[in-house]
Protein backbone atom coordinates (compact mmCIF):
# COMPACT_ATOMS: atom_id res chain seq x y z
CA UNK A 1 0.00 0.00 0.00
CA UNK A 2 1.07 3.36 -0.69
CA UNK A 3 1.40 6.38 1.62
CA UNK A 4 -0.38 9.74 0.66
CA UNK A 5 0.38 12.83 1.81
CA UNK A 6 -2.98 14.46 2.35
CA UNK A 7 -1.13 17.96 2.27
CA UNK A 8 0.85 17.68 -1.02
CA UNK A 9 -2.48 16.66 -2.55
CA UNK A 10 -4.15 19.83 -1.05
CA UNK A 11 -1.50 22.10 -1.88
CA UNK A 12 -1.29 23.07 1.57
CA UNK A 13 2.00 23.32 4.56
CA UNK A 14 1.41 20.64 7.63
CA UNK A 15 0.76 23.89 9.70
CA UNK A 16 -2.11 25.13 7.40
CA UNK A 17 -5.13 26.55 9.60
CA UNK A 18 -8.63 24.89 8.99
CA UNK A 19 -9.58 27.89 6.93
CA UNK A 20 -7.03 27.69 4.93
CA UNK A 21 -7.35 23.75 4.06
CA UNK A 22 -11.38 24.38 3.08
CA UNK A 23 -10.08 27.32 0.94
CA UNK A 24 -7.59 25.44 -0.74
CA UNK A 25 -9.86 22.04 -0.73
CA UNK A 26 -12.89 24.12 -2.76
CA UNK A 27 -10.77 25.63 -5.00
CA UNK A 28 -9.24 22.42 -6.74
CA UNK A 29 -12.54 20.90 -5.78
CA UNK A 30 -14.04 23.16 -8.68
CA UNK A 31 -11.12 22.96 -10.82
CA UNK A 32 -11.54 19.22 -11.22
CA UNK A 33 -15.03 18.34 -10.46
CA UNK A 34 -15.74 16.11 -12.94
CA UNK A 35 -18.94 17.65 -13.78
CA UNK A 36 -17.03 21.10 -14.60
CA UNK A 37 -13.37 19.94 -15.72
CA UNK A 38 -12.34 19.58 -18.72
CA UNK A 39 -8.49 17.76 -18.24
CA UNK A 40 -8.39 14.54 -18.82
CA UNK A 41 -7.57 13.11 -15.24
CA UNK A 42 -10.33 15.11 -13.73
CA UNK A 43 -11.92 12.38 -11.94
CA UNK A 44 -8.93 10.92 -10.29
CA UNK A 45 -7.48 13.80 -9.02
CA UNK A 46 -10.53 14.82 -7.86
CA UNK A 47 -11.08 11.46 -6.07
CA UNK A 48 -7.87 12.20 -4.16
CA UNK A 49 -8.66 15.65 -3.32
CA UNK A 50 -12.25 14.62 -1.76
CA UNK A 51 -10.08 12.22 0.13
CA UNK A 52 -7.40 14.37 1.45
CA UNK A 53 -10.43 16.54 2.63
CA UNK A 54 -12.52 13.86 4.04
CA UNK A 55 -9.11 13.65 6.60
CA UNK A 56 -7.97 17.15 7.08
CA UNK A 57 -11.51 18.68 7.18
CA UNK A 58 -11.81 16.44 10.63
CA UNK A 59 -9.38 17.60 12.98
CA UNK A 60 -9.70 14.38 15.08
CA UNK A 61 -8.81 12.21 11.65
CA UNK A 62 -6.36 15.15 10.78
CA UNK A 63 -4.50 14.78 14.16
CA UNK A 64 -4.61 10.79 13.83
CA UNK A 65 -2.89 10.89 10.51
CA UNK A 66 -0.44 13.78 11.17
CA UNK A 67 0.96 11.39 14.33
CA UNK A 68 2.36 8.97 11.85
CA UNK A 69 4.70 11.32 11.31
CA UNK A 70 5.89 13.78 8.90
CA UNK A 71 8.94 11.49 6.86
CA UNK A 72 6.66 9.32 4.98
CA UNK A 73 6.88 10.36 0.76
CA UNK A 74 3.70 10.51 -1.08
CA UNK A 75 3.94 7.04 -2.67
CA UNK A 76 6.53 5.25 -0.04
CA UNK A 77 5.21 1.88 0.47
CA UNK A 78 3.24 1.87 3.98
CA UNK A 79 1.68 -0.03 6.59
CA UNK A 80 -0.31 1.35 9.10
CA UNK A 81 1.50 0.66 12.98
CA UNK A 82 -0.64 -1.52 14.88
CA UNK A 83 -2.91 0.06 17.32
CA UNK A 84 -1.75 3.61 15.82
CA UNK A 85 -5.03 4.89 16.03
CA UNK A 86 -5.54 3.67 19.82
CA UNK A 87 -7.14 7.12 21.90
CA UNK A 88 -8.81 8.54 19.16
CA UNK A 89 -12.36 8.37 18.77
CA UNK A 90 -13.48 9.06 15.15
CA UNK A 91 -16.85 10.44 16.02
CA UNK A 92 -18.24 11.02 12.46
CA UNK A 93 -17.61 8.00 11.49
CA UNK A 94 -15.10 6.64 8.73
CA UNK A 95 -16.81 8.12 5.98
CA UNK A 96 -18.97 10.79 6.23
CA UNK A 97 -21.43 11.83 3.38
CA UNK A 98 -18.03 10.60 0.43
CA UNK A 99 -18.51 8.41 -1.40
CA UNK A 100 -16.58 5.43 0.22
CA UNK A 101 -16.11 3.46 -3.17
CA UNK A 102 -13.80 5.96 -4.15
CA UNK A 103 -10.67 6.23 -1.81
CA UNK A 104 -7.75 4.57 -1.81
CA UNK A 105 -7.11 1.22 0.30
CA UNK A 106 -4.91 3.72 2.39
CA UNK A 107 -8.07 5.37 3.24
CA UNK A 108 -9.25 2.38 3.91
CA UNK A 109 -6.91 0.84 6.12
CA UNK A 110 -6.63 4.04 8.45
CA UNK A 111 -9.96 5.15 8.45
CA UNK A 112 -12.29 2.36 7.44
CA UNK A 113 -13.18 0.66 10.59
CA UNK A 114 -15.24 3.42 11.70
CA UNK A 115 -17.32 3.40 8.80
CA UNK A 116 -20.61 2.07 8.90
CA UNK A 117 -21.43 2.48 12.91
CA UNK A 118 -23.97 5.06 11.91
CA UNK A 119 -27.83 4.30 11.15
CA UNK A 120 -27.30 1.20 13.26
CA UNK A 121 -28.49 -2.30 12.16
CA UNK A 122 -31.07 -4.03 14.00
CA UNK A 123 -29.89 -7.61 13.68
CA UNK A 124 -31.74 -10.84 15.16
CA UNK A 125 -35.00 -10.87 15.92
CA UNK A 126 -36.27 -8.05 14.61
CA UNK A 127 -35.66 -7.96 10.56
CA UNK A 128 -35.08 -4.91 9.02
CA UNK A 129 -36.69 -4.12 5.30
CA UNK A 130 -35.42 -1.44 2.78
CA UNK A 131 -34.56 -0.32 -0.49
CA UNK A 132 -30.69 -1.01 -1.77
CA UNK A 133 -29.36 2.47 -2.77
CA UNK A 134 -29.28 3.54 -6.28
CA UNK A 135 -25.88 3.42 -7.94
CA UNK A 136 -24.37 6.19 -10.60
CA UNK A 137 -21.96 5.43 -12.71
CA UNK A 138 -20.57 6.83 -15.70
CA UNK A 139 -19.98 4.45 -19.28
CA UNK A 140 -17.38 5.51 -22.25
CA UNK A 141 -18.68 4.13 -25.63
CA UNK A 142 -18.01 5.08 -29.13
CA UNK A 143 -20.46 7.26 -31.25
CA UNK A 144 -20.58 3.95 -33.59
CA UNK A 145 -21.82 1.96 -30.62
CA UNK A 146 -25.01 3.83 -30.74
CA UNK A 147 -25.98 3.01 -34.29
CA UNK A 148 -25.64 -0.55 -33.79
CA UNK A 149 -26.65 -1.19 -30.08
CA UNK A 150 -23.62 -2.68 -28.36
CA UNK A 151 -22.94 -5.40 -25.74
CA UNK A 152 -20.39 -4.16 -22.93
CA UNK A 153 -18.93 -5.73 -19.93
CA UNK A 154 -18.85 -3.25 -16.56
CA UNK A 155 -16.84 -3.69 -13.65
CA UNK A 156 -18.91 -2.01 -10.58
CA UNK A 157 -17.55 -1.14 -7.13
CA UNK A 158 -19.89 -1.42 -4.47
CA UNK A 159 -19.36 -2.01 -0.45
CA UNK A 160 -20.55 -4.88 1.53
CA UNK A 161 -20.05 -5.56 5.16
CA UNK A 162 -17.90 -8.39 5.93
CA UNK A 163 -18.68 -10.86 8.33
CA UNK A 164 -16.43 -8.89 11.18
CA UNK A 165 -18.82 -6.04 10.36
CA UNK A 166 -15.99 -3.82 8.44
CA UNK A 167 -17.35 -3.28 4.52
CA UNK A 168 -15.34 -4.64 2.25
CA UNK A 169 -15.09 -2.97 -0.76
CA UNK A 170 -16.21 -5.72 -3.94
CA UNK A 171 -16.49 -5.57 -7.80
CA UNK A 172 -18.99 -7.02 -9.79
CA UNK A 173 -19.15 -7.79 -13.26
CA UNK A 174 -22.35 -6.87 -15.50
CA UNK A 175 -22.76 -7.54 -19.55
CA UNK A 176 -25.05 -4.37 -20.49
CA UNK A 177 -26.40 -3.66 -23.93
CA UNK A 178 -26.07 -0.47 -24.90
CA UNK A 179 -29.38 0.73 -26.33
CA UNK A 180 -29.50 1.57 -30.01
CA UNK A 181 -29.47 5.59 -30.48
CA UNK A 182 -28.48 6.74 -27.50
CA UNK A 183 -27.02 10.60 -26.96
CA UNK A 184 -23.97 11.88 -24.77
CA UNK A 185 -24.78 12.86 -21.61
CA UNK A 186 -28.55 10.46 -21.20
CA UNK A 187 -29.30 8.13 -18.58
CA UNK A 188 -30.01 4.61 -18.71
CA UNK A 189 -31.39 2.73 -16.42
CA UNK A 190 -30.95 -0.59 -15.76
CA UNK A 191 -33.37 -2.04 -12.62
CA UNK A 192 -32.76 -3.70 -9.55
CA UNK A 193 -28.47 -3.26 -10.40
CA UNK A 194 -27.91 -1.11 -7.67
CA UNK A 195 -27.28 -1.86 -4.21
CA UNK A 196 -28.80 -5.07 -2.52
CA UNK A 197 -32.02 -4.43 -0.20
CA UNK A 198 -31.94 -5.37 3.34
CA UNK A 199 -34.89 -7.54 4.44
CA UNK A 200 -37.20 -8.47 1.90
CA UNK A 201 -36.46 -5.12 0.83
CA UNK A 202 -35.66 -4.55 -2.98
CA UNK A 203 -32.38 -3.63 -4.50
CA UNK A 204 -31.48 -0.09 -6.20
CA UNK A 205 -31.36 0.71 -9.56
CA UNK A 206 -28.07 1.35 -11.62
CA UNK A 207 -28.07 4.64 -13.29
CA UNK A 208 -25.11 5.08 -16.10
CA UNK A 209 -24.53 8.22 -17.71
CA UNK A 210 -23.33 7.54 -21.27
CA UNK A 211 -20.37 9.74 -22.41
CA UNK A 212 -18.56 9.26 -26.31
CA UNK A 213 -15.05 8.45 -26.63
CA UNK A 214 -13.64 11.30 -28.76
CA UNK A 215 -13.53 10.39 -32.78
CA UNK A 216 -11.45 12.04 -34.94
CA UNK A 217 -13.79 12.07 -37.52
CA UNK A 218 -17.37 12.52 -36.01
CA UNK A 219 -19.14 14.52 -33.49
CA UNK A 220 -22.61 15.37 -32.15
CA UNK A 221 -24.81 17.15 -31.00
CA UNK A 222 -27.86 15.56 -29.24
CA UNK A 223 -28.76 12.71 -32.30
CA UNK A 224 -27.15 15.29 -35.18
CA UNK A 225 -23.89 13.95 -36.35
CA UNK A 226 -21.03 15.49 -37.85
CA UNK A 227 -18.52 14.44 -40.32
CA UNK A 228 -15.41 15.68 -41.67
CA UNK A 229 -15.32 14.76 -45.28
CA UNK A 230 -11.66 15.66 -46.68
CA UNK A 231 -11.62 16.60 -50.62
CA UNK A 232 -9.43 17.69 -52.96
CA UNK A 233 -9.57 21.17 -54.79
CA UNK A 234 -10.55 19.74 -58.40
CA UNK A 235 -13.69 17.49 -56.39
CA UNK A 236 -14.92 20.37 -54.87
CA UNK A 237 -15.00 22.47 -57.67
CA UNK A 238 -15.99 20.12 -60.96
CA UNK A 239 -18.49 17.87 -57.89
CA UNK A 240 -18.89 14.44 -58.67
CA UNK A 241 -19.20 10.83 -56.41
CA UNK A 242 -17.47 11.02 -53.44
CA UNK A 243 -17.56 7.51 -51.15
CA UNK A 244 -17.69 8.55 -47.29
CA UNK A 245 -17.52 6.42 -44.35
CA UNK A 246 -20.20 7.09 -42.18
CA UNK A 247 -20.96 5.44 -38.86
CA UNK A 248 -23.77 3.80 -40.20
CA UNK A 249 -21.30 2.00 -43.49
CA UNK A 250 -19.95 3.43 -46.68
CA UNK A 251 -22.47 6.03 -48.67
CA UNK A 252 -21.54 7.46 -52.15
CA UNK A 253 -22.58 10.93 -51.44
CA UNK A 254 -23.31 13.30 -54.29
CA UNK A 255 -20.83 16.36 -54.11
CA UNK A 256 -22.33 19.43 -56.01
CA UNK A 257 -20.09 21.28 -57.70
CA UNK A 258 -18.26 24.50 -56.69
CA UNK A 259 -18.36 23.62 -52.30
CA UNK A 260 -16.58 24.99 -50.12
CA UNK A 261 -14.80 24.35 -47.55
CA UNK A 262 -17.45 24.53 -44.18
CA UNK A 263 -20.24 23.84 -46.10
CA UNK A 264 -22.36 21.23 -44.84
CA UNK A 265 -24.28 18.44 -46.89
CA UNK A 266 -27.08 17.04 -44.98
CA UNK A 267 -27.55 13.36 -45.06
CA UNK A 268 -31.26 13.19 -43.32
CA UNK A 269 -31.91 10.51 -40.39
CA UNK A 270 -28.51 9.14 -41.19
CA UNK A 271 -27.69 10.58 -37.73
CA UNK A 272 -28.42 8.62 -34.60
CA UNK A 273 -31.11 6.07 -34.84
CA UNK A 274 -34.58 7.01 -33.12
CA UNK A 275 -38.31 6.92 -34.03
CA UNK A 276 -37.50 10.32 -35.64
CA UNK A 277 -33.71 9.57 -36.15
CA UNK A 278 -30.93 12.37 -36.46
CA UNK A 279 -29.31 13.50 -39.17
CA UNK A 280 -26.22 13.71 -40.81
CA UNK A 281 -24.09 16.82 -41.65
CA UNK A 282 -20.82 16.21 -43.86
CA UNK A 283 -18.59 19.30 -43.47
CA UNK A 284 -16.83 19.80 -46.82
CA UNK A 285 -13.09 20.57 -45.93
CA UNK A 286 -10.95 21.71 -48.51
CA UNK A 287 -7.51 20.25 -48.99
CA UNK A 288 -4.65 21.51 -51.29
CA UNK A 289 -1.94 19.50 -52.26
CA UNK A 290 1.37 20.83 -51.90
CA UNK A 291 3.95 21.62 -54.97
CA UNK A 292 6.63 19.34 -54.51
CA UNK A 293 7.79 18.43 -58.60
CA UNK A 294 8.16 20.42 -61.41
CA UNK A 295 4.89 19.10 -62.98
CA UNK A 296 3.02 20.18 -59.72
CA UNK A 297 4.34 23.35 -59.93
CA UNK A 298 3.26 23.74 -63.59
CA UNK A 299 -0.17 22.46 -62.63
CA UNK A 300 -0.59 25.55 -60.05
CA UNK A 301 0.93 27.59 -62.46
CA UNK A 302 -1.61 26.52 -65.09
CA UNK A 303 -4.60 26.68 -62.86
CA UNK A 304 -3.51 30.41 -61.59
CA UNK A 305 -3.11 31.44 -65.24
CA UNK A 306 -6.65 30.26 -66.19
CA UNK A 307 -8.28 32.35 -63.35
CA UNK A 308 -8.82 35.47 -62.64
CA UNK A 309 -9.36 34.81 -59.40
CA UNK A 310 -8.60 37.50 -56.49
CA UNK A 311 -9.21 35.61 -52.73
CA UNK A 312 -8.66 39.06 -51.35
CA UNK A 313 -10.96 40.96 -53.03
CA UNK A 314 -13.61 42.01 -50.41
CA UNK A 315 -11.43 41.34 -47.45
CA UNK A 316 -9.64 45.21 -47.90
CA UNK A 317 -5.86 43.75 -48.08
CA UNK A 318 -3.78 45.55 -50.82
CA UNK B 1 -17.29 -13.46 -10.10
CA UNK B 2 -18.75 -14.77 -13.70
CA UNK B 3 -20.70 -11.92 -15.40
CA UNK B 4 -24.02 -12.29 -14.86
CA UNK B 5 -26.74 -12.52 -17.62
CA UNK B 6 -27.53 -9.72 -20.00
CA UNK B 7 -29.38 -6.45 -18.10
CA UNK B 8 -32.29 -4.89 -20.09
CA UNK B 9 -30.95 -1.02 -20.41
CA UNK B 10 -33.97 1.59 -20.17
CA UNK B 11 -33.01 4.81 -21.83
CA UNK B 12 -33.98 8.17 -19.95
CA UNK B 13 -34.14 10.67 -22.51
CA UNK B 14 -37.09 13.41 -23.87
CA UNK B 15 -39.67 11.21 -24.55
CA UNK B 16 -39.76 8.82 -21.02
CA UNK B 17 -42.23 10.17 -18.51
CA UNK B 18 -41.64 9.97 -14.88
CA UNK B 19 -44.07 10.43 -12.32
CA UNK B 20 -42.67 12.88 -8.93
CA UNK B 21 -42.77 9.30 -7.19
CA UNK B 22 -40.46 7.52 -9.84
CA UNK B 23 -38.09 10.97 -10.36
CA UNK B 24 -37.52 10.73 -6.74
CA UNK B 25 -36.57 7.51 -6.31
CA UNK B 26 -34.38 7.54 -9.86
CA UNK B 27 -32.67 10.21 -8.15
CA UNK B 28 -32.75 8.88 -4.81
CA UNK B 29 -34.28 12.27 -3.29
CA UNK B 30 -37.33 13.01 -0.97
CA UNK B 31 -40.11 14.57 -2.81
CA UNK B 32 -39.60 17.87 -0.71
CA UNK B 33 -36.10 18.44 -2.25
CA UNK B 34 -37.51 17.55 -5.78
CA UNK B 35 -39.90 20.58 -5.49
CA UNK B 36 -37.29 22.30 -3.70
CA UNK B 37 -35.41 22.26 -7.26
CA UNK B 38 -38.53 22.69 -8.90
CA UNK B 39 -39.38 25.79 -7.18
CA UNK B 40 -35.42 26.80 -8.66
CA UNK B 41 -36.19 26.13 -12.23
CA UNK B 42 -33.53 23.48 -12.56
CA UNK B 43 -36.50 21.16 -13.83
CA UNK B 44 -39.88 21.88 -15.19
CA UNK B 45 -43.02 19.31 -15.42
CA UNK B 46 -44.81 18.84 -18.62
CA UNK B 47 -48.24 20.23 -17.10
CA UNK B 48 -49.16 22.18 -14.65
CA UNK B 49 -52.81 20.64 -14.00
CA UNK B 50 -53.15 17.02 -13.48
CA UNK B 51 -50.69 14.89 -11.81
CA UNK B 52 -47.02 16.09 -12.67
CA UNK B 53 -44.75 14.05 -15.41
CA UNK B 54 -41.19 15.01 -15.93
CA UNK B 55 -38.65 14.18 -18.50
CA UNK B 56 -36.00 11.60 -18.44
CA UNK B 57 -33.37 14.25 -19.17
CA UNK B 58 -34.60 15.75 -15.41
CA UNK B 59 -32.79 12.59 -14.15
CA UNK B 60 -29.00 14.17 -15.44
CA UNK B 61 -30.09 17.33 -14.14
CA UNK B 62 -31.39 16.79 -10.63
CA UNK B 63 -27.94 14.34 -10.21
CA UNK B 64 -25.81 16.71 -11.43
CA UNK B 65 -26.86 19.49 -8.77
CA UNK B 66 -26.79 17.24 -6.28
CA UNK B 67 -23.48 16.61 -6.84
CA UNK B 68 -22.74 20.24 -7.16
CA UNK B 69 -23.91 20.93 -4.03
CA UNK B 70 -22.39 18.18 -2.50
CA UNK B 71 -18.90 18.93 -3.59
CA UNK B 72 -18.35 22.45 -3.93
CA UNK B 73 -20.90 23.50 -1.35
CA UNK B 74 -22.85 25.84 -3.23
CA UNK B 75 -26.73 26.07 -2.88
CA UNK B 76 -29.75 25.59 -4.69
CA UNK B 77 -29.57 28.57 -6.11
CA UNK B 78 -25.71 28.48 -7.50
CA UNK B 79 -26.17 25.00 -8.81
CA UNK B 80 -29.05 26.11 -10.77
CA UNK B 81 -26.74 28.62 -12.33
CA UNK B 82 -23.39 26.26 -12.48
CA UNK B 83 -26.10 23.79 -14.77
CA UNK B 84 -26.80 26.18 -17.09
CA UNK B 85 -23.19 27.56 -17.36
CA UNK B 86 -22.24 24.26 -18.07
CA UNK B 87 -25.02 23.13 -20.50
CA UNK B 88 -23.75 26.63 -22.50
CA UNK B 89 -20.06 25.65 -21.97
CA UNK B 90 -20.92 21.70 -23.29
CA UNK B 91 -22.62 23.04 -26.61
CA UNK B 92 -19.62 25.72 -27.51
CA UNK B 93 -16.75 23.06 -26.54
CA UNK B 94 -18.67 20.39 -28.66
CA UNK B 95 -18.79 22.92 -31.64
CA UNK B 96 -14.91 23.96 -30.98
CA UNK B 97 -13.65 20.59 -31.37
CA UNK B 98 -15.75 20.47 -34.81
CA UNK B 99 -14.39 23.77 -36.05
CA UNK B 100 -11.00 22.87 -34.57
CA UNK B 101 -10.65 20.09 -36.81
CA UNK B 102 -10.79 21.51 -40.19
Amino acid sequence: MEYRDYYQILGVERSAPQDEIKRAYRKLARKYHPDVSKEDNAEDRFKEVNEAYEVLKDPEKRAAYDQLGSNWNSGQDFKPPPDWDQGFEFHGGGYTEADPEAFSDFFESLFGRGGFTQGGFHRGRRQFHAHGQNTYARIAIDIEDSYTGRKRQITLKHSELGADGRPVVKERKLNVTIPKGVTEGQQIRLAGQGEPGMGEGKPGDLFLEIVFNRHTRFSTEGKTVYLDLPVAPWEAALGGKVPVRTPDGLVNLTLPANSKSGSKLRLKGRGLPAKVPGDLYVVVDVVTPPANTDAERAAYTAFRDAFTFDPRADSGHA
Amino acid sequence: MSPENEQPAVVLDESSQLTLRELCIACSLSAEQVMALMEEGVIEPYRAAGPMMFSGICVRRVRRVVRLERDLGVNHAGAALALELLEEIEQLRARVRRLERR
